[in-house]
């Protein structure tokens, strides 16, 4: 292990097992993230992504959901070894999480104030009028006004609450930040700021980040490295570079395709053909294959094994085990 | 983008499968609660027991004429729950007794539903101050506990078996006018009531086609855990001398004469009140059991 | 918040106005001539004549009905038709009587529903969680009444531990609070358990977790106060339903309350004590939702912020 390394998953797998059968959310997945590296986690809607997020905070809950195997090694620890109370300590202090829904994600009956203080208390060895002299601090870091420390989440827009929320996450100055769709709930005017804020900060307390999006825009303006997941596996990992300007899987190249572009002149996107499966009944071999323009039959019996093609440049696809034959391009 | 795709998948299933399939599927969540299972059989074997009270025990005979040599016999195997204090059969009074407990709380809410339902559904279509007139007025009788109002209106017409349910009927009207003006509400801006308008179809129609049907659920729902409301009722009535008078057999009726007899004989005032909660224990079971099945949501 | 509570009074005014309206146009419905029922069956017409007009009886529906009210704001609700004795002090009398049956009664269903309600959510589905459940469901399925003299059969005849009814010394009260309050109990543990059970799914208390906030604190803490406020509601309610219900077990206990009065009045028609019964308890229940609204109001910032705009 390097010194520099600060998470390193390997083969993370988790269930949530209902009634109605059992949904591989994550299925065996790797993500190495170095200090102060910025990593982008991209996928459709139920590709597992948040489950990842929750499974690295040990909040997947259960029942129903089950973490069934693999590691999360943070600064050389694996966290699904530690006591929950320690598990704890590191949580909000260490590793901090920002949700998706800023208008759901705060106490209704606690002030803002309160709610930043509150994690301060925790982990640090202030008493409350110094944990709350320290959430000022933080709330005027994040552009709002001390003097609304007292307020309630109510009065407040959504923006501002996502900033709250922010506020929150670095009163610690976590190692690492998981920001799970930060923006998405957010108008697109706003997104840009909290955005902004956000890579702002980041620089500033020198914080890891696993940024959690559908958005390759968003990737390539914030993220140092990226992880593309479909049906709960990473399909493909590079650097920025790599991915953008040789994206490699074919579901990759999907994505791109299904992007606006506005300095190539294309006449019409291409959305990526099918649907996402069925999480309780996913396909054999490849899970992408039902979809994949170069789908054989090979595909469907036989799982990829991840490639590393380029150093740092990983993907998962018969294609490039040599097993099948076909020419990928954009 | 390959989401939003998803997401119309989705809904185009469900419109497909919504009105065909709707009944069918409050039917199969429901019969996979077993309790609320066990609630509607117990409510079947009341039912049906009830209807055959005339096969299992003579009216005249044992169920009003008095023995009273054997009065407040203890259970024995020729008379399970033992006589009362005029030595009627006790069982056999419970079964009669059930008759009449069902008819009043069903037609009790009936009358609420329907003038609640009405009341409701006028405001809530029409909207406006005729809205906020009726709604006043039900706000004012929510402030009466709705005992107290049944009480009321008894004292003041008489006790007997139809006061006792336009009483406790009126003091459930404003439960249903509440559900059923929120369901109007939230469905009279819904495109299809625009649509029935479009094409030229008259309030009544609207409301008698299109919004009752949207608003029967949270109805279905309630009107379960009213009947449960209105035996209560019934038996609280009749026991302060207020409901069924003797001698009908009626449960609370039963438990009120028993009183005097509470050191003496524990059989005449046990087994009516178990009656009155095992009947209401299955509506409660079939009421939750329903509000589950009909909206998954609600379901932890 | 002043300002609140005030523009609240007022709106109880119109409220209080209708209720007796209602109860005043019900009790009218009675038969029989009041005057007559004072005078005795054996009264001469013309005496009975003078009466009526005396009580104003003969004049239109609208000025007897203010008539009454103008005279039940100065305390004068009439004399009973039976003992002569003034309605408002009978009832003045014994009203205490009623309220701390009633609240002790909803003490109980607080002190239980609750605790129950929350540890039944936070341990959902485990053993402790089923019985409370299935206890709290034969509490709101049983009359309380029927209760009433289950527990008297055990108390008082079976083990003679307690009064058997009446008004003897604090442990009188024992059995008819029990009573009482049992269905309230029941039912402010099914909501504070579905409340709270809601309440521990939402976003915030994920954050809460995130934070690394200590379970135990999540729950007293974070959920506890957001689940507590549809429970308030009910309480509320519930001290109403306590109100109508303590008539049923003033009867049980023969409990010299208002409810008792009120079915004996009913027994021997006197209109006068009906009204005026039903009209201090609704009366009462209106005062109690009023608490609870401003109860609420502390409770949640966001409706407090509401009212002070």
């Amino acid at each position: 292990m390097s010194k520099k390394e600060l998470l390193n998953i390997e083969n993370l797998a988790i269930n949530y097992i209902t009634d109605d059968g059992t949904v591989k959310a994550v299925n065996g997945i790797d993500i190495k993230l170095d200090k102060g590296e910025t990593l982008g986690l991209v996928g459709e809607t139920g590709a597992g992504k948040t489950t990842t997020a929750l499974g690295i905070m040990r909040l997947v809950p259960n029942p129903p959901g089950k973490i069934i195997e693999g590691k999360i090694e943070f600064e050389g620890r694996d966290l699904l070894e530690v006591e929950e109370e320690e598990m704890r300590m590191i949580r909000g202090n260490k590793i901090s999480m920002i949700f998706q829904d800023p208008m759901t994600s705060l106490n209704p009956v606690m002030t803002v104030g309160e709610q930043i203080s509150e994690v301060i208390e925790i982990h640090q060895d202030l008493n409350r009028q110094d944990a709350m002299k320290k959430a000022e601090e933080m709330l005027e870091l994040v552009g709002i006004s001390k003097t609304r420390s007292n307020n309630y989440p109510h009065q407040f827009s959504g923006g501002m609450k996502q900033r709250v929320i922010i506020a929150i996450s670095l009163a610690c100055n976590p190692q690492l930040l998981i920001a799970d769709e930060p923006t998405t709930a957010l108008d697109v005017t706003i997104q840009a700021q909290v955005l902004d804020l956000m890579n702002d900060l980041k620089e500033e307390f020198h914080t890891a980040m696993i940024l959690i999006t559908h958005d390759l825009g968003v990737v390539s303006e914030v993220c140092d490295k990226v992880a593309i997941m479909y049906a709960g596996e990473i399909i493909e990992s590079a650097t920025l570079k790599q991915l953008f300007e040789n994206p490699k899987h074919p579901y990759t190249l999907g994505l791109f395709g299904s992007i606006p572009n506005l300095e190539e002149e294309s006449h019409r996107l291409k959305p990526i053909k099918g649907l996402m499966p069925d999480p309780t009944n996913l396909p054999t071999g490849c899970k992408f294959h039902p979809r994949c323009p170069y789908g054989t039959d090979l595909c469907s019996k036989q799982h990829p094994k991840a490639i590393e093609i380029e150093e740092g440049h990983r993907v998962k696809c018969l294609i490039y085990e040599g097993l099948v034959d076909a020419e990928v391009k954009k | 983008m390959t989401s939003s795709i998803a997401e119309k998948r989705d809904i185009t299933s469900k419109n497909k499968n919504k009105k065909r399939s709707q009944w069918a599927e409050v039917w199969r969540r429901l019969r996979k609660n077993k309790m609320a299972m066990v609630g509607l059989g117990i409510l079947i074997i009341l039912i049906v027991s009830a209807l055959s009270a005339p096969l299992i025990a003579d009216y005249e005979d044992v169920v009003i004429k008095q023995d009273l040599i054997n009065k407040l016999e203890e259970p024995s195997l020729e008379h399970i729950f033992g006589k009362d204090e005029f030595g009627r059969d006790i069982f056999a009074r419970i079964i009669w007794g059930a008759r009449v407990s069902l008819v009043v709380g069903i037609v009790a809410v009936g009358i609420s539903v329907i003038s609640g339902g009405t009341l409701g559904a006028v405001a809530g279509y029409y909207g406006g101050k005729l809205d906020t007139v009726i709604m006043r007025i039900m706000d004012i009788f929510l402030a009466i506990p709705s005992i107290l109002l049944a009480i009321a209106i008894v004292s003041a017409l008489g006790p007997s078996i139809i006061n006792l349910m336009i009483a406790i009927g009126i003091s459930y009207v404003p439960t249903y006018a509440r559900i059923v003006r929120a369901s109007v509400l939230s469905i009279r801006e819904q495109e299809f009531i625009e649509a029935a308008k479009a094409i030229g179809a008259s309030d009544f129609r609207i409301i008698l086609r299109h919004i009752i049907p949207n608003a029967l659920a949270p109805v279905i729902v309630q009107g379960t855990l009213g009947v449960a409301g209105a035996i209560l009722s019934t038996a609280g009535l009749s026991f302060i001398g207020l409901g069924i008078q003797p001698p009908a057999p009626e449960w609370g009726a039963m438990l009120s004469t028993s009183r005097a007899y509470l050191r003496y004989a524990w059989h005449v005032t046990t087994f009516p009140g178990v009656a009155i909660m095992i009947t209401i224990l299955a509506l409660n079971l079939l009421g939750d059991g329903l509000r589950d099945a009909l909206d998954p949501r609600l379901k932890q | 918040m002043h300002k609140y509570i005030f523009k609240r009074l007022l709106l109880l005014i119109p409220v209080l106005l209708g209720v007796t309206f209602i109860v005043f146009t019900i009790m009218s419905f009675t038969p029989g001539d009041p005057a007559q029922l004072i005078l005795g069956e054996s009264a001469p017409p013309e005496k009975v004549e003078e009466l009526r007009a005396e009580m104003g009886l003969d004049d239109p529906f609208l000025v007897q009905y203010f008539r009454f009210v103008g005279n039940a704001l100065r305390g004068d609700f009439g004399r009973s038709y039976r003992t002569k004795r003034e309605v408002f002090a009978e009832i003045f009398a014994r009203f205490p009587n009623t309220l701390i049956l009633t609240i002790v009664a909803i003490a109980i269903a607080v002190a239980i529903g609750i605790p129950v309600g929350i540890i039944s959510a936070t341990k959902q589905y485990s053993l402790m969680d089923s019985i409370s459940m299935v206890g709290a469901l034969l509490g709101v399925s049983m009359p309380n009444f029927w209760l009433g003299l289950m527990l008297i059969l055990a108390f008082s005849v079976g083990l003679g531990w307690l009064p058997f009814a009446g008004f003897e010394g604090a442990s009188s009260i024992i059995l008819p609070a029990i009573t009482l309050g049992t269905g309230a109990a029941a039912i402010i543990t099914r909501m504070t358990r579905s409340s709270m059970l809601e309440v521990i799914r939402q976003d915030y208390i994920r954050t809460a977790r995130a934070k690394g906030v200590a379970e135990k604190k999540v729950v007293n803490k974070h959920a506890l106060k957001n689940a507590l406020i549809p429970v308030i509601t009910v309480v509320g309610l519930q001290f109403g339903y306590l109100l109508g219900g303590a008539v049923l077990t003033e009867t049980v206990f023969s409990w010299p309350g208002v409810g008792r009065l009120l079915v004996e009045a009913i027994k021997q028609k006197d209109t006068p004590t009906v009204l005026a019964s039903v009209v201090f308890m609704a009366t009462t229940f209106s005062f109690v939702n009023l608490l609870v609204d401003i109860l609420y109001a502390y409770v949640d910032p966001r409706i407090k912020s509401q009212y002070s705009k």
